[in-house]
């Protein structure tokens, strides 16, 4: 019982971290691809005007 | 500013998670799964506190039609879901060692199950909603009510019969029922995740802005 009780208390802690790790590289991603989409939106609007001109 | 509260914050959680793992004793009834606590309720008053602020943000939207007021409501939404299911995942693990069983529909749980049900509601609703004017206001108008669902889960225990534990914290109780020690562990925890969640809530702002930024510049290049 002690054996089983301490495993679901490692099991409880490694949840807390996952949910919040799953969160922060959801955030991560979502970093790297808004980037990416000023960027390219960017660059987009400048060759137009570019090409306008 | 930010990285160093975000450095402060895994410092002060390591050394949190230190002491309760080597320094704090086992509860005589539980054994050491009772430390499953220090994360459980610190997770939900955090993201009762982000709900909360959801609330107050969507009000100064509506009041004042800034959209800082719109992005902030989005960004503490976003972040308090995860810790609202950290809470309900801690607690459905501790359930199934001292309960027997992983679920039950008890009032406390369903509440707050249908309370982080509700919020992620609140963020498929952002999704579903093209117009930014639109979904900034039936945004903000669901973040007021959706609170109701976090009063509820909090007072669930007060008001119907339940097999969750009863409040322990002396704020709720006037003291006697939690070890002053344990009490202070629980209090560092919080503040660890609540410099945490703040960390997690200037980025996910940031972000907000930057989304808005991409929506005027798609605008403008659909202009030329």
């Amino acid at each position: 019982m002690d054996q089983r009780n301490f495993e679901y208390m490692c099991y409880g802690l490694i949840a807390a971290w996952g949910v919040l790790m799953i969160y922060v590289a959801t955030l991560i991603g979502r970093e790297r691809r808004l980037k990416s989409e000023v960027e390219t939106l960017k660059k987009l609007i400048e060759e137009k005007s570019r090409h306008e001109a | 500013m930010l990285y160093a509260l975000l450095i402060a914050s895994a410092l002060y959680l390591s050394r949190n998670i230190y002491i309760l793992m080597l320094q704090l004793p086992d509860e005589l009834a539980q054994g050491p799964i009772y430390r499953i606590f220090y994360f459980h309720l610190p997770g939900y008053l955090t993201g009762a506190a982000c709900f909360l602020l959801t609330g107050v943000f969507s009000a100064l939207y509506l009041r004042t039609r800034n959209w800082k007021w719109d992005s902030l409501a989005a960004a503490v939404t976003e972040v308090g879901l995860p810790f609202a299911i950290m809470n309900l995942i801690t607690g459905m693990i501790w359930g199934r060692i001292i309960w027997g069983i992983w679920w039950t529909w008890d009032p406390r749980l369903s509440t707050a199950l249908l309370s982080a049900a509700i919020y992620a509601g609140y963020l498929m609703l952002r999704r579903a909603i093209p117009d930014a004017t639109e979904r900034a206001k039936n945004s903000a108008v669901l973040g007021i009510f959706a609170f109701a669902s976090v009063i509820l889960t909090y007072k669930s225990n007060e008001w119907f019969r339940t097999q969750h534990p009863a409040p322990v914290l002396s704020i709720r109780t006037g003291g006697g029922t939690i070890d002053p020690a344990m009490e202070m562990m629980l209090g560092h925890n919080l503040l660890a995740l609540a410099m945490l969640a703040t960390v997690l809530v200037a980025i996910r702002w940031n972000q907000e802005e930057r989304r808005r930024e991409i929506e005027s510049l798609r605008r403008e290049a659909l202009a030329y």
